[in-house]
Parts: structure tokens; C-alpha cells; sequence
């Protein structure tokens, strides 16, 4: 059911914005996920993709099949919703892993179990 | 009442969600509500530590806030990726103390603080209140503590405490 080219003209400009700025967070995300050295570095770059990345793609779907069918299509709201509430779980599962593997060996770039009470600790910058 | 709606919250977004899944009609509000019940049900067997919402009228304000960020957010690190390797390395952790104790608000900070490009909630020491994060563009860490302690913990302390 292909009717794409039932779309008009405003439409499309803005669902490929969209799809545009999506798609590109997304790739900009992964590209830095391969480029970045360090594992805690990494925990960074694919939240561009779950994001704004999808959350563009998603506006893009919502705007496409709305004008489509003529009636509101949210349930996109859905997937936004729960890669939000999901994401924390898996980032937070690894870097504890990792936080706990350096601390067992001892890793100096990686802050002590026990830093004392009420003191901002300077970052452990690395050069 | 309580003990036929014991999460009114949880049963409005399940039946909300089924909604929006099926179609907006009398026959799948009936259907939605009796699933989000029973659902409803087996949460209260499991006795979570139920969530008092003070001030309602400030979730807005924070939705606002947290969107608009993670908007910024993106852009920056987007334009940190694409310097590539001729920029320096920034990142680094940073532990914040916390006044927040209430484990709703804790858990929503956390998803915040996840969502938001540019910084990981790493590890949380409940006995101190403190807070391990990992920033990555942890250029000036006075900017990043303001950021979390007054924009975030502030609005959610007068939400949940």
C-alpha cells in the first residue's frame, strides 16, 4: 500500500527534514561510537540515536502517515516512550560492568569506590 | 476506591496506551480498562513504593526543560564527533552529591541523565547520596553541577519531596 505519491508537497519537505536530521544524529552517533577510544566515551555516542535520532524519524513517521490516512497517528509515541525508559537500563548495565572490572584491577583513570562526603571531585581528565 | 484503582496513574497510561494501539472506540476502552486492572492488580502484589506527587503542575515545566536540553545536547555532541580527532579528549567523571532521596525521583533523574547526550549516570552510593557520573565534555565542571543540581534535582525535589 505504497501511496506515497499521494503526499503532498509540504509533507514531504518536512517528513524528509526529519528523516534527514534522524537519520543523520543516528549515523553521527555510530560514527562516533567506532571513532572514540575509550569504553565510558562510547556510552556517549549512540544516545544520539535513541535520541533525537529516533525521536526525528518518529516525528517524521507521525507527520507521514497522519497527513496519509487523514486522522492523527500518535502510537509512534509509543516507541519514543519506551526507548526512553529502556535505554537507562542496558547504559547503566554496562558501564557499572565496566566501572566495577576497572576498580577490581585497579585502574587509576577510574575514580575510588569512596569518595569523601560532599566534595566535587575533580575529573580524572584524561590529557 | 483505592483498592479497585490502586495505581490510577499506571491504569490511565496502560489504557491510554492500548488505546492508541488499537483504535479510539467504546469496545477497546472497555477491554484496555479491563487489562489495565488486572495489570494494576499484580503491581500492588508486588508492593512497590508508591510515588506521591506533590506539585502536578511543575511536570510540565520539567518535560519542557528536559526536551529542550536533550535537543542542545545533541547538537553539541554531534559537533564534538565531527571535530573528530583533532580535538582533545574532554570527558571525565565527576561525582555529585545528591539531596534527592526519594527512589522514584532518583530513578527518573537517572533516565534524564541517560537520555541526555553527554552525560552517563554511572554509579549511585545511596548511603552518601553521591552521584559518579561520566561527562563527556567536561570542560568546565562548575557549569555541569549547576546544571544537574539546580536545573534538574531542584524541580524534582519540589515534585516528589
Amino acid at each position: 500500500m505504497s501511496h506515497i505519491a499521494e503526499l503532498p508537497l509540504w509533507a514531504s519537505v518536512l517528513v524528509s527534514i526529519f528523516l534527514l536530521i534522524g537519520a543523520g544524529l543516528t549515523l553521527i552517533g555510530s560514527f562516533g561510537f567506532y571513532r572514540l577510544g575509550s569504553f565510558y566515551d562510547r556510552l556517549h555516542a549512540p544516545t544520539l540515536g535513541t535520541s533525537w535520532g529516533a525521536a526525528a524519524i518518529l516525528i517524521a513517521s507521525m507527520i507521514c502517515f497522519s497527513v496519509l490516512q487523514s486522522r492523527p497517528v500518535f502510537h509512534e509515541l509509543l516507541i519514543g516512550i519506551f526507548i526512553t525508559i529502556t535505554t537507562p537500563v542496558t547504559l547503566m548495565l554496562l558501564g557499572r560492568a565496566a566501572l566495577y572490572r576497572d576498580r577490581a584491577e585497579g585502574n587509576p583513570e577510574v575514580p575510588a569506590m569512596d569518595p569523601p562526603k560532599g566534595v566535587i571531585e575533580p575529573g580524572a581528565a584524561q590529557e | 476506591m483505592s483498592r479497585v484503582f490502586p495505581y490510577p496513574l499506571l491504569i490511565a497510561s496502560l489504557v491510554t496506551m492500548w488505546l492508541l494501539l488499537t483504535s479510539f472506540s467504546l469496545g477497546q476502552f472497555i477491554v484496555g480498562l479491563a487489562v489495565a486492572l488486572v495489570a494494576a492488580q499484580g503491581m500492588a502484589a508486588l508492593h512497590p513504593s508508591k510515588p506521591r506527587l506533590r506539585r502536578w503542575d511543575l511536570i510540565g515545566k520539567l518535560v519542557v526543560t528536559v526536551l529542550y536540553d536533550i535537543v542542545r545536547s545533541n547538537i553539541d555532541v554531534a559537533r564534538i564527533l565531527l571535530q573528530g580527532s583533532r580535538r582533545p579528549n574532554t570527558s571525565g567523571f565527576m561525582t555529585i552529591p545528591l539531596e534527592l532521596r526519594d527512589p522514584t525521583a532518583l530513578a527518573l533523574l537517572a533516565v534524564i541523565l541517560t537520555a541526555t547526550p553527554g552525560t552517563a549516570w554511572l554509579d549511585y552510593n545511596a548511603s552518601r547520596g553521591t552521584l559518579l557520573l561520566h561527562v563527556f565534555d567536561l570542560v568546565d565542571e562548575e557549569t555541569w553541577y549547576e546544571l544537574i543540581k539546580t536545573r534538574y534535582e531542584h524541580l524534582l525535589m519540589e515534585i516528589f519531596e
